[in-house]
């Protein structure tokens, strides 16, 4: 302690100015509601990681049946069930890209050799000979397209029929809250495979039965919280001052919603894509030649044994696009909303 | 809380009833007989077959006699099986499926319970971040793709369990696992988040001073508090795990009435569907019914139908 007070001259300490106009003063510049939440989502290494994962997934998605130069429905029998292999990759001996499959003896053969194929099929071929590359990627813009379909109607038809019940209240909140009622009775699961029963399995008959049932979640949550909103005094200062409804909900209701709405949006989207790829594996979903990684998971496990890589890697691709989601979703939840944080 | 039940009793009626009729009416508009050979048949044998079943008479004296039998708990026969009632047919698949799904819950909540409380006590060390990453991979990775890798990893490479059937205790093993990752998840997640506040308050600090041990804070204290609102989620996770029950009885060939469902769609065994909707909505609304009223019970806090205001 001695040795400070001869290291630091006294002269050195000034006193402390105390002026109490100044302690008022904001020193850092205000942030608004979207740049605070951007700083904590980008805190969150999980969330960021996610979220450039997913860029990639997006795009692989869209440029990847396309740089293949392969169709995804094209089929050549004599070239099926054939291991993947990758151009550069292929002399790397633990990557599992050297075109070589280890048979059941356990001895290993190339298989490009034995067929004597000198195309390179990068995550190989499935039992017609289609190229899994193409097709991968083709079932990831089906569950991308889901995602999509999903968080649109979540935020159309959920959010303005809770905002609606919400806000005019009533009897009308009455007759609609009787119908969400019933509505959440009802197990999605069954909707859905009900709908796809009269529709005929396809992209279409999930679409509806997704509109059917998606929005019912949000619904409540979006309701719930506009009967709260709406008896704040600003709600009441716009109305004083002779705004219509409309107007009040979209202007002023809907922003202060916006957490929310966007946080609920990304727990229904991987939901929805979950939900796509389970009716694609019992058969209920999308059907021959198209491709879901739900049906590519399908095929590849009846084959597992002898071919495991078609069944892995569209299991890869469903369990990274889901895992990115969700991560996302947590991130998200805790930059809009700290007091949901868990 | 009696007006209060009688009002949830009534709903459960009404969207049963509303379930009921909807599948009725969605079965008439699918396209295809559900006769097995249909094609071998003659217009006149066609008339027969559907006379026998009543398919010949007008749709609402058909919804009238299904909705009259449904009241007294008879579901038809099955088209497929033989002529059946599906009542029986059911009943006999009711138990494996009750004993996956009972197993599955059963694991999944006391490892997930466990996981969350040792990541709660061991907050932002590396149990807490291998039980949220166990958590975010068990709620992310489909059911059906879990169960088919552990299938060919651990049965088939491994050969530890048996991989197919359903003929004793070791053939359970590996569906109950593959279920129950979704409760693991949400268990600890849940637990995690209320554990970490229960902790934090004023008598677990009391526990502290007064010297108690760590294992009396945590179990004794903490935990019970704790597991209340857990309650809350037991139910849409037993409804999550019938859902997910179908594809794993398909992987594992488990004789339930996931595989049985599955199985009627594709063959257009109408009775069958529509006797499986009707007991599966029912399991639903009675599990949510029951759950919420279990609420009441433990937490007196909580008030049911909102209470005084």
């Amino acid at each position: 302690m001695a040795d400070f007070e001869t290291k630091i001259p006294k002269d050195r300490f000034r006193p402390a100015e105390i002026d109490s106009a100044k302690s008022e003063e904001i020193n850092k510049p205000s942030l608004t509601f979207w740049q605070d939440a951007w700083m904590r989502v980008r805190k969150n290494k999980g969330a960021l990681v996610s979220l450039i994962v997913m860029g990639i997934v997006i795009i692989m998605a869209l440029v990847g049946p396309l740089v293949s130069g392969k169709e995804f429905d094209k089929q050549y029998v004599p070239h099926n069930n054939l291991p993947p292999k990758i151009q550069g990759l292929e002399n790397i001996s633990w990557l599992p890209f050297d075109g070589v499959k280890t048979n059941k003896a356990g001895k290993e053969i190339d298989m490009y050799e034995v067929k004597k194929v000198d195309e390179y099929y990068w995550f190989g071929t499935d039992a017609l000979g289609r190229d899994l590359f193409t097709r991968v990627w083709k079932g990831t813009q089906i569950s991308l397209y889901i995602a999509l379909l999903a968080a649109v109607i979540d935020m159309i038809i959920g959010v303005a029929y809770g905002a609606i019940s919400g806000y005019y209240g009533g009897r009308l909140d009455n007759v609609m809250q009787r119908i969400t009622e019933i509505l959440v009775g009802i197990p999605t699961m069954i909707v859905v495979i009900l709908m796809i029963l009269v529709l005929d399995p396809g992209i279409i008959s999930i679409t509806v039965a997704l509109t059917i049932t998606g929005w019912v979640g949000m619904a409540r949550v979006v309701r719930a919280q506009t009967l709260k909103l709406k008896e704040q005094e600003f709600v009441l200062a716009s109305k004083t001052l002779g705004n219509s409804d409309g107007k009040i909900i979209s202007k002023h209701l809907l922003p202060n919603l916006a957490g929310v709405i966007i946080i609920n949006t990304m727990f229904t989207i991987p939901n929805a894509v979950f939900f796509e790829a389970f009716l694609s594996f019992i058969g209920l979903g999308l059907q021959e030649p198209y491709a879901s990684l739900g049906t590519l998971i399908d095929e590849g496990f009846k084959v597992l044994r002898l071919h495991p890589h078609e069944m892995i890697i569209p299991a890869i691709v469903i369990s990274v696009i889901m895992i990115t989601f969700n991560m996302l979703a947590d991130g998200l939840r805790d930059a809009l909303d700290p007091k949901m944080r868990d | 809380m009696a007006k209060y039940l009688l009002k949830r009793v009534l709903y459960m009626f009404l969207t049963l009833f509303i379930i009921a009729s909807l599948t009725f009416f969605l079965m008439k508009i699918i396209p295809g007989t559900p006769f097995a050979s249909a094609n071998k048949l003659g217009p006149a044998q066609m008339e027969i077959m559907k006379a026998k079943y009543g398919l010949d008479q007008p749709v609402p004296v058909q919804y009238a006699k299904y909705i009259g039998n449904l009241l007294q708990g008879d579901l038809g026969i099955s088209f497929q099986f033989n002529n059946t009632p599906v009542t029986d047919l059911m009943f006999k698949r009711l138990g494996p499926s009750m004993q996956l799904g009972a197993q599955a819950m059963l694991f999944g909540t006391i490892v997930g319970i466990l996981l969350g409380i040792f990541a709660a006590l061991r907050q932002n060390t590396w149990v807490d971040y291998s039980s949220t990453f166990v958590a975010v991979l068990g709620k992310s990775i489909p059911n059906f793709v879990f169960a088919g890798l552990l299938q060919y990893f651990v049965g088939v490479k491994l050969g530890w369990f048996p991989v197919l059937f359903w003929r004793g205790f070791e053939y359970t093993i590996l569906p109950t696992i593959a279920l129950s990752m979704l409760p693991i998840a949400i268990a600890a997640r849940f637990m995690r988040t209320e554990m970490i506040e229960v902790l934090g308050s004023d008598y677990i600090t009391l526990a502290k001073a007064k010297g108690a041990s760590f294992f009396e804070i945590a179990f004794k204290h903490a935990l019970r508090n704790a597991m209340i609102p857990l309650v809350t989620v037991l139910g849409p996770l037993a409804i999550s795990l019938m859902t997910g029950s179908l594809v794993i009885e398909k992987i594992f060939a488990i004789p339930g009435l996931g595989e049985q469902f599955v199985k009627s769609i594709t063959v257009n065994d109408y009775p069958v569907i529509m006797g499986t909707t009707v007991l599966f909505a029912a399991l639903f609304v009675v599990i949510i019914l029951v759950v919420d009223i279990l609420y009441g019970i433990i937490d007196p806090r909580i008030r049911l139908s909102g209470g005084k205001k």
